[in-house]
């Protein structure tokens, strides 16, 4: 079950919980401004490959 | 675009996954800093210093100057229980009765900018104006700190800005975020903490 969030529970998720947070959006655009330490895995490129550099113990926030 | 990457991290066997629905801009509005090549516009969230001291409209003269001048500051901003701007006590109220409350002395509905605005038109229109200080807030009237015309001035000549607010934590180019025992330096933004 995929749970939305906002700013202030992303943040929470950063500093308690060591969360992975994961920018989707085309390179273009990851390139030109992005969360710090957001990874970028656009949509389009989503594979079992790609995220395989993802833990699966740690939590995910796309955006 | 979101959401779908999130149900496709679903299907690919996550189950701790969350989705930042309003995403980059909602982070930017918030005057947070963020990273890459496309910005190289200094915008007012990096040159914002949060640590700004605030009272209560209903706190006396006397707890206000005292906080403000422990902080090492000569005026402080008037907010809210909600942390929302209401006022802005310069420093010629430290002159009334200490027994007066904030909001008989105050400056009302003070002047305030968002932190996604441009730096640099900013500055010119404070050095017009003759003013050294502007507070930077949220849409909604959240207080996030303020801009001093001399730091801003100092940044947009390229000094470095952990060299301008050198002693001051959370400041822009000396944020860092602490996440679980370790804690990660985050160059060149502006501040992590709200």
């Amino acid at each position: 079950m995929v749970t939305p969030i906002d700013r202030t529970e992303l943040l929470r998720l950063i500093r308690e919980e060591d969360a992975q947070v994961v920018d989707v959006l085309p390179d273009r655009e990851y390139n030109e401004a992005h969360i710090p330490g957001a990874i970028s895995l656009p949509l389009r490129q989503l594979t079992a490959e790609t995220v395989s550099a993802l833990r699966r113990d740690k939590p995910v926030v796309v955006y | 675009m979101s959401p779908r990457a999130a149900c496709r991290l679903e299907r690919l066997g996550f189950n701790k996954v969350h989705d930042y629905v309003e995403g980059i801009a909602d982070w930017k509005a918030a005057g947070l800093p963020t990273e890459g090549t496309g910005n190289p516009v200094q915008r007012v969230a990096d040159a914002t210093r949060p640590d700004v001291p605030t009272c209560r409209p209903d706190d006396s003269i006397a707890e206000a100057r005292t906080h403000t001048f422990d902080a090492g500051w000569d005026e402080c901003v008037v907010v809210d229980c909600d942390g929302i701007v209401v006022g802005r006590l310069r420093a010629n109220a430290w002159e009334t009765d200490h027994a007066t409350t904030v909001d008989r002395v105050m400056e009302s509905g003070p002047t305030t900018v968002r932190p996604d605005g441009l730096l640099r038109p900013l500055v010119d229109q404070m050095a017009k104006r003759g003013t050294t200080l502007v507070l930077v807030t949220t849409p909604q009237g959240h207080l996030i700190g303020a801009v001093m015309r001399a730091d801003a001035e100092r940044l947009l000549s390229g000094e470095p800005p952990e060299q301008i607010w050198r002693d001051c934590d959370g400041c822009p180019g000396r944020w860092a975020v602490t996440t679980g025992e370790t804690t990660r330096q985050l160059d060149g933004g502006t501040r992590y903490e709200q």
